[in-house]
């Protein structure tokens, strides 16, 4: 089944990853397309190069959020994970969403999951991060979203 | 005479439900209040500067001057976030400090009650074919599925960050800084909520984004506030009475965040208050243990902890320790949202920040009844609005 992922940032091609737009002046990074840079104000032509950021990092903030605007289901965890000095805004996945099982300083890892398949048979792949410790995930539940 | 600028008369409404007035009848009603407290009228203004944020392309200062007075003086439609308010006075301001007029009125108004969450919501609809949109090329609606666009979400998050940088925080402690306010505004009459909470209360109401739960979030309301700004000089032509009530402005700032790591992830609400700050102390030529109280934005309950660290009310990273030690309680040695907050007061966007500078100016003229903090003479008023934008005013009594 061919896919897509969410957002531009995930590459799916062998293990999934996210990329980050590295500034080639100051080194600031962003998760979107760029002209120019809002660090350093730098906009050259080749002022931004893509790297590549580790798959597992540490979780320095999170909410749990249990009302949301229509049609996002809740309750769901909302985090800032620091992967190796780069922060990423994720959900965290695969956990039970309460304060017992979700602290700042865990050890996360990437993960991804299908939000679904569109008319033409495209499914689209979402991240999130799950703990690295298998004893603090969600038991046996697959991370499955179903789609519109 | 100085290049000094001066809060001839300032007002604010009862915030709340207020189903009887609309918008225009809300800043009407906040205009004539602040002509009457300066004892001047609509003739003696230079500049109108009017905040609203849910209607900012509406041209709300011109509807309100076809209410109080077409005189013709310009009028500068403002809308910065929850800075809106601070915005617009310091429009005003600049023009009086410009030279371009000797007086001028900033007026902040909207019609909250009942709009519910604010922000968040992107995801309409996936749709039958996953084409990437925008600029992170997404496939379908981020909210949700890549972290959370709501503000208790938001700020819970950076309640969260900070405990984890320095510890000590938890559900419990957020709460009790709610538990504080809501305390604080049984003697505000003009607040939106007007009774305590208990602890257990707060703890057990609806979960918003945890840890903030319902009481621990910024009221949406009506209300609305203004304030008549003069020059130095032009105060000194005045009554006795009205220079005796003037409140002096130490110090106007507004900063926007600076770039930072992780700042586009999570917006660091941090830096940009307490450069604010720095600014705004050294303007004023006064310290953080100068202040007789303290209104700060305390959007949730989680903002609160933060910004008196942002604020340097505490040592860097003691944030948690200065409330423990009940220094931000009315009683304590830097009361800090005596009104209430915006957690019990209200947060009709655009009137918050000015209706907190009305709160100074309460205490300073010693108008501020039971809820006076005696012999006040310098507070500071603070606002953030996310995007980022943060306002700090650092306000002192009149010697005269
Ligand atoms: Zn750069």
């Amino acid at each position: 089944m061919a896919q897509i992922p969410l957002v531009d940032y995930l590459v799916l091609d062998g293990e999934p990853h996210l990329v980050a737009r590295e500034c080639t002046d100051c080194g600031a990074r962003y998760f979107e397309r760029r002209r120019s840079c809002a660090s350093c104000g730098g906009h050259g032509e080749d002022q931004f190069r893509t790297v590549e950021l580790p798959t597992e990092g540490e979780l320095t903030a999170f909410t749990i959020v249990s009302f949301a605007a229509p049609g996002v289901p809740v309750p769901f965890v909302a985090a800032v994970v620091d992967c190796g000095g780069t922060s990423v805004r994720a959900n965290i996945i695969n956990v039970e969403p309460d304060p017992e099982h979700v602290s700042t300083g865990m050890k996360v890892q990437l993960g991804t999951y299908s939000i679904g398949a569109d008319e033409e048979g495209t499914e689209a792949i979402a991240f999130g991060f799950e703990p690295v410790d298998p004893a603090l995930r969600k038991a046996s539940d697959d991370h499955q979203e179903v789609s519109a | 005479m100085s290049d000094d600028i001066w809060i001839l008369g300032i007002s604010m409404t009862s915030f709340g439900k207020r189903p009887e007035s609309d918008m225009i009848d809300l800043a009407e009603e906040a205009t004539l209040a602040a002509l009457d407290d300066a004892g001047v009228t609509m003739a003696d203004m230079g500049v109108l500067a009017v905040g609203n944020l849910m209607n900012a392309a509406a041209g709300v200062g011109q509807m309100l001057q076809k209410q109080v007075g077409q005189t013709g003086i310009p009028v500068y439609n403002v809308a910065n976030a929850c800075a809106t308010g601070a915005t617009a006075l310091r429009t005003a301001m600049m023009a009086v400090k410009a030279g371009e007029c000797d007086m001028g009125m900033a007026v902040g108004v909207e019609k909250l009650a009942g709009a519910g969450l604010l922000a968040g919501g992107s995801k309409k609809g996936d749709s039958d074919t996953w084409e990437p949109h925008g600029r992170q090329g997404a496939v379908a609606p981020l909210d949700g599925r890549v972290g959370t666009e709501i503000m208790p979400g938001v700020f819970a998050q950076i309640g969260m960050e900070y405990g984890h940088r320095y510890g000590g925080t938890s559900f419990e402690l957020f709460a009790r800084i709610s538990e504080k306010n809501h305390g604080h505004s049984t003697l505000n009459p003009k607040a939106a909520y007007t009774k305590a909470m208990s602890l257990e209360q707060i703890m057990g109401d609806i979960m918003i984004a945890y840890p903030n739960t319902r009481p621990m979030c910024s009221a949406n309301c009506d209300g609305a506030a203004a304030a008549i700004v003069v020059s130095d000089a032009k105060l000194k032509t005045m009554s006795l009475e009205q220079q005796r009530r003037a409140v002096k402005v130490s110090a106007s700032v507004l900063t926007t965040d600076p770039w930072e790591e992780g700042c586009q992830v999570l917006p660091n609400v941090n830096t940009l208050t307490r450069n604010a700050a720095k600014q705004a102390y050294e303007q004023a030529g006064v310290g953080p243990e100068d202040l007789d109280l303290v209104e700060l934005h305390d959007c949730f309950a989680t903002a609160e902890l933060v910004h008196y660290d942002n604020l340097m009310l505490c040592e860097e990273g003691g944030a948690v320790d200065f409330f423990e030690s009940g220094a931000p309680f009315r009683d304590g040695s830097k009361p800090v949202n005596v009104s209430g907050g915006l957690q019990s007061k209200g947060h009709p966007i655009a009137a918050t920040g000015i209706a907190n500078i009305w709160e100074v100016c309460h205490h300073l003229r010693g108008e501020a009844g039971p809820r006076q903090i005696p012999d006040a003479k310098v507070g500071l008023a603070h606002v953030i609005g996310l995007g980022s934008a943060c306002g700090v005013h650092i306000l002192e009594r009149s010697a005269a």
